[in-house]
């Protein structure tokens, strides 16, 4: 299926214009597209010449295609064509109903099935979306022809081993959370501050990343809030406010690394070492013992969750050489 | 399987918001006391007449169609949990207050979350037989990513009939809602099991100390007696 018969007619592609600050070297998408996933917008972009060889990147939680605009131009210099999309609830996505990890699945495969309807790719996921390509790896077996993790292997070992008395409390407070957050979204609205504040806050979660970086990432994530008379009233994410930070439900981390050692394609791990907040504390131990028929792993000292954005030229370098290595 | 009551979900539907879904909670019959709380199996909706085996019950009874179901909101995308199935029947409970569950099928394994949820909303679990009991098994099986047929919108929503048949049940996750129900829960046998069927979660839910076997009009005496 090509973009424009994909794209809603009465929708402007999601936008892609330069935006109100730079970076060095990030680059915006050079084409955008929506893409249907049973009904609901998923916005879409590609970096690229359309008949290079396609490389699909799944963002983490929380982030958002733009975040590979760094990344995604290093790999087209090596002749890839690299597809992004933003999650549902993120970026310029639609805001769903509901949320779920088949459904962010779901997604996922609608975009890859627009974007190359038959040419296999390289499955790339960054976090959260590392963990939904080694499931779509085992799903979609005949669309990919490699896979690149980053940072996106969930490992028991770092959960806290709980006598039953504090898991049971433990559960007491997540379930009061959960059942409170579900009362109080409808009504919900990410707070709005000066593009620099939006930084800010975000440097709290991501604390390894500049400022500089996220002032770049404000007004692609985000929007400006004009009034009546066209006087700014701030940024706001357009991360839709209904989704919550940390899972809930019986999700257990095992259930992603479970499927590493049967990906059947060469795979590419890269972690970083650095533990921090949006990241799993997965160490080497954990993944060796999984290791995939073909692997090459990489683990990096003195780098977070974040390894692509804080070396993206490194982890660019491993991606090509490794996909020259295993053609 | 039910069929909505165009009657029933005209003249006694109450609105209840949950996020960006609107719910509906059906009168079924009036009465004096606790009300009991009906929760549909997978695919059905509130049945237009309350059941004959909750005849004896003098309070209230209402029925709730969950997201995707009988009169209730179909969100565009799907993206089902059982988890926000119960944030569904949380939003009811707010409504209703102190009330007992007769959950079926799919229901009876959201009325386990729900009571975990809000122990002292929640005045006894009925957990039966019905469409959608067994769930998606106990670990996630081979991953898949199911076509939806969305040429019939519903209700109920497709993606509701898919998603809600493969959710995964871990039993020490069923069993973690028992404790909660067993640890705050104001009474003594706050859980009854009816169904024949008994999936590897509901075998486990069972094994519980303080969980009682019994058919459903015991049950309900049993709960109709609990102040």
């Amino acid at each position: 299926m090509a973009p424009s018969d994909i794209a809603p007619p009465d929708i402007a592609p999601p936008d892609i214009a330069s935006t109100v600050r730079s970076y060095p070297e990030a680059r915006r998408p050079d084409r955008s597209y929506w893409v249907s996933s049973g009904g609901l917008p998923i916005a879409t972009y590609e970096w690229g010449a359309p008949d290079a060889p396609p490389v699909a990147m799944a963002h983490g939680g929380f982030d958002f295609a733009g975040t590979f605009d760094v990344l995604a131009p290093l790999l087209v210099g090596g002749d890839r064509r690299v597809i992004s999309w933003d999650a549902r609830g993120h970026g310029s996505s639609g805001h769903a109903e509901l949320y779920s990890w088949n459904a962010d699945l779901r997604d996922a495969a609608a975009v890859i099935d627009a974007a190359s309807p038959d040419e296999p790719m390289v499955f790339f996921g960054h976090s959260k979306g590392g963990g939904l390509m080694l499931d779509l790896a085992h799903a979609l077996p005949h669309r990919l022809t490699h896979l690149v993790n980053v940072d996106g292997l969930p490992s028991k070992n770092n959960w806290p081993d709980l006598a039953d008395h504090e898991r049971t409390k433990m559960l007491r407070g997540e379930l009061e959370g959960w059942l409170d957050h579900r009362q109080e979204v409808a009504a919900a609205v990410r707070r709005p501050g000066t593009l620099e504040a939006l930084a800010a806050r975000r440097m709290r979660m991501n604390p390894r990343l500049t400022q500089e970086w996220l002032e770049y990432l404000v007004p692609i994530g985000g929007e400006e809030m004009v009034d009546s008379a066209g006087v700014s009233e701030g940024w706001r994410w357009k991360l839709d406010a209904g989704l919550r930070f940390g899972g809930f439900g019986p999700w257990r981390p095992e259930w992603s690394m479970q499927r590493l050692p049967g990906i059947g394609v060469p795979v590419l791990g890269v972690l970083g070492l650095e533990n921090e907040m949006m990241g799993w504390g997965t160490k080497p131990a954990d993944v060796i013992p999984n290791s995939p028929p073909v692997f090459r792993f990489e683990a990096l000292e003195g780098v977070g969750h974040f390894v692509h954005i804080e070396q993206p030229e490194v982890v660019a370098g491993f991606v090509l050489e490794f996909l020259e290595a295993h053609p | 399987m039910t069929t909505v009551d165009p009657t029933a979900s005209t003249r006694n539907v109450i609105r209840l918001t949950h996020g960006k879904v609107r719910l509906a909670l059906h009168l079924l019959r009036e009465g004096w006391g606790r009300p009991l709380l009906l929760l549909h199996g997978l695919g059905e909706c509130t049945p237009a007449h309350a059941p004959a085996l909750a005849e004896q019950w003098s309070g209230p009874i209402y029925g709730l169609d969950f997201t995707g179901h009988g009169a209730s909101t179909i969100p565009t995308g799907g993206g089902y949990t059982a988890e926000i199935l119960m944030a569904d029947v949380d939003t009811a409970l707010r409504h209703l207050g102190k009330a007992t569950i007769l959950g079926r099928g799919l229901g009876a394994y959201v009325a386990l979350l729900i009571a975990g949820g809000q122990p002292a909303l929640v005045r006894g679990i009925v957990l039966t037989d019905g469409p959608g009991l067994v769930g998606g098994g106990i670990r996630p099986g081979t991953t898949h990513v199911p076509t939806v047929d969305l040429s019939r919108p519903g209700p109920p929503d497709p993606h509701a009939m898919v998603e809600l048949a493969r959710d995964v049940r871990p039993t020490d996750y069923a069993i973690e809602y028992v404790r909660q129900i067993m640890q705050w829960s104001e009474l003594d046998t706050p859980i009854a099991v009816t169904a024949v069927v008994r999936p590897e979660w509901l075998a486990a839910v069972v094994g519980e100390v303080g969980v009682i076997e019994c058919p459903v009009a015991e049950a309900l005496t049993i709960f109709a007696d609990q102040t």
